[in-house]
């Protein structure tokens, strides 16, 4: 019995849309040092369309390959069908994913949010702030106070 | 394969296993048995006790066979602190990087009203018997401190710690699982009250392991039940892991000086190579630690991946990242040592074993040197870095 599924593992090992987009329409970023995982998303947007999504991550084996899931899943996708993509979602498209890793997959859906929401913001276009609002923390790590104490969780 | 993960567990040595054989098969005999059959078992039994006392230069009336290092552990510390409590003594001394057998011990003794110290064992990984000295008090009834970190290697002053106790007349105790069978132990010379080791670590069986505790301490029963081991842990010992326990502790002690000479110069070709990255830095002292221990952290990636890569190039391996602990914190050694939570998540220990070859530690060298840049090149961490957006921690 491996850690991960094959899925996971080939994502890790395989990671789509591994890379940087210079020109980026939206740029968004989940996570932090401290807690040991970064994820960073760059969207290229035409027409209300995904043309294209790089991806950069500091992370464990699931965050990586969270990642690289959650930009094939919203790759070409219109936007709006891309701001519902949830974590749930890039966890099934992964064939699972231990309990102690599902954070990852939540970071996948947070930070294709911040870009999405970078995005829109650039350009004016009005979204329900709710839904994209930041996270207050990263919920793994700063779960109790005794774990948020003494890291500089956001 | 190439096993970097010889602090985890060891490969059983040939003889050990050989050794072990004959007492599942044809002498399975209880020892607490009456009849002769019972006996032979009883004869083997005391015999090891002679040879593993002798390996660590005590007597054997001084050896409680255990189910390994973590009971011995609990039994060492739970007796010192039963034996204190009677005198109103309930400050115990240990340090902040020991193993979790000894420090979810002492947190159970902190709720049962005692005051714990843990002292700071530095940048190097290294506790003073200065400092011990200067935390000894009045009410104090046990000092633990590790002969060797399990993560990081560092090797502690142990005799001189000793000396500190036994002038100031406080008990030693010393989780000796690293240490045994790869650093010369002798619990006169040391000034070592009690002591636990376990055999795997040293190319025995797992599931047992020793406490040796000096003639005089009353040990409190951990596991309760029969009259085994003078009544002080309970259950049918478990003789063919003995044997086979005894048979490795011979047979490290006998090749220590060699087997040091050789892995330390594994160890430093495998240093001299990592060093190379830039960006990583070495935990723990440079020449005070295990012949076997190579432990970096470097920046901007994370300990999990560099395994899961490392794996996959057939080199076992591990870290100290919050991901490989189980816990949302990364190693508490790597944190004791000052490294901050961001780079402690990027770190890799390597526990070299004695059939190891220099080609293999080439391997080691390059692996890691191509894990690093490929996972740092995927790294938003690592750019931010590059681009001094965040601060560098180490020097290039």
């Amino acid at each position: 019995m491996a850690l991960y599924s094959e899925k996971v593992m080939d994502h890790f090992r395989n990671p789509r849309n591994v890379g940087v987009i210079e020109d980026a329409d939206g740029v968004g970023e989940a996570g932090n040092p401290v807690c040991g995982d970064i994820m960073k998303i760059y969207l290229k947007i035409e027409n209300d369309i995904i043309n294209d999504v790089k991806f950069e991550t500091f992370g464990c084996g699931s965050a990586i390959a969270s990642s690289s899931m959650a930009t094939e899943l919203i790759k070409g996708k219109p936007i709006s069908e891309a701001a519902e993509l949830t974590n749930k979602a890039v966890t099934e498209a992964l064939d699972g994913l231990p309990a102690v890793k599902l954070h990852c997959s939540v970071l996948a859906e947070e930070a294709i949010k911040a870009a999405l929401k970078d995005y829109f913001d650039k350009n004016g276009i009005e979204y329900d702030h709710e839904k994209f609002a930041p996270h207050e923390d990263c919920a793994h790590c700063c779960e109790t106070p005794e774990s948020a104490a003494g890291k500089n969780c956001k | 394969m190439i096993y970097a993960d010889n602090a985890a567990t060891t490969r059983m040595s040939r003889s050990a296993i050989e050794a072990m054989l004959p007492y599942m098969d044809k002498l399975y005999g209880n020892p607490s048995s009456l009849y002769s059959f019972g006996q032979e078992a009883k004869e083997a039994l005391e015999d090891a006790r002679a040879r593993v006392a002798k390996c660590l230069g005590c007597d054997p009336r001084e050896i409680t066979f255990t189910s390994g290092g973590s009971e011995a552990d609990n039994q060492a510390i739970f007796s010192a602190a039963r034996l204190g409590e009677r005198k109103g003594k309930k400050h115990i001394i240990s340090t902040a990087f020991e193993h979790h057998a000894v420090l979810h011990t002492l947190d159970k003794l902190k709720k049962q009203g005692f005051e714990i110290t843990l002292l700071d064992v530095h940048k190097n990984g290294i506790v003073t018997a200065q400092q011990v000295a200067d935390a000894i008090r009045e009410d104090t009834c046990l000092v633990t401190i590790m002969f060797a970190n399990n993560e990081i290697g560092t090797i502690q002053p142990i005799a001189e710690i000793g000396k500190v106790c036994r002038e100031k007349q406080v008990l030693f105790h010393t989780d000796a699982v690293q240490a045994a069978g790869h650093l010369k132990i002798n619990t006169v010379e040391q000034n070592i009250d009690m002591l636990s080791l376990s055999a795997h670590k040293f190319h025995g069986p797992k599931g047992i392991g020793v406490l040796y505790a000096k003639r005089g301490i009353m040990l409190d029963n951990v596991i309760n039940g029969g009259a085994q081991e003078k009544g002080k842990r309970a259950g049918t010992e478990n003789l063919s892991a003995i044997m086979g326990m005894t048979v490795a502790l011979e047979e490290a002690v006998a090749g220590i000086d060699e087997n040091a000479k050789k892995l330390t110069a594994l160890r430093d070709r495998l240093i001299e190579g990592l060093d190379k990255i830039p960006y990583g830095e070495l935990n723990g002292d440079r020449n005070n630690r295990l012949p076997s221990n190579v432990n970096y952290c470097f920046e901007g990636i994370e300990g999990e991946s560099m395994l899961l890569l490392l794996d996959d190039k057939g080199i076992c391996a591990s870290s100290g990242s919050a991901c490989t602990s189980g816990s949302l914190d990364p190693s508490h050694v790597l944190l004791a040592i000052g490294r901050p939570h961001e780079v402690a998540h990027g770190s890799l220990r390597l526990s070299l074993g004695e059939d190891m070859t220099e080609d293999d530690i080439d391997y080691l060298i390059k692996s890691v040197t191509e894990v690093v840049t490929y996972l740092r090149n995927m790294s938003p961490f690592w750019r931010d870095l590059v681009n001094g957006k965040r601060t560098h921690v180490f020097a290039e």
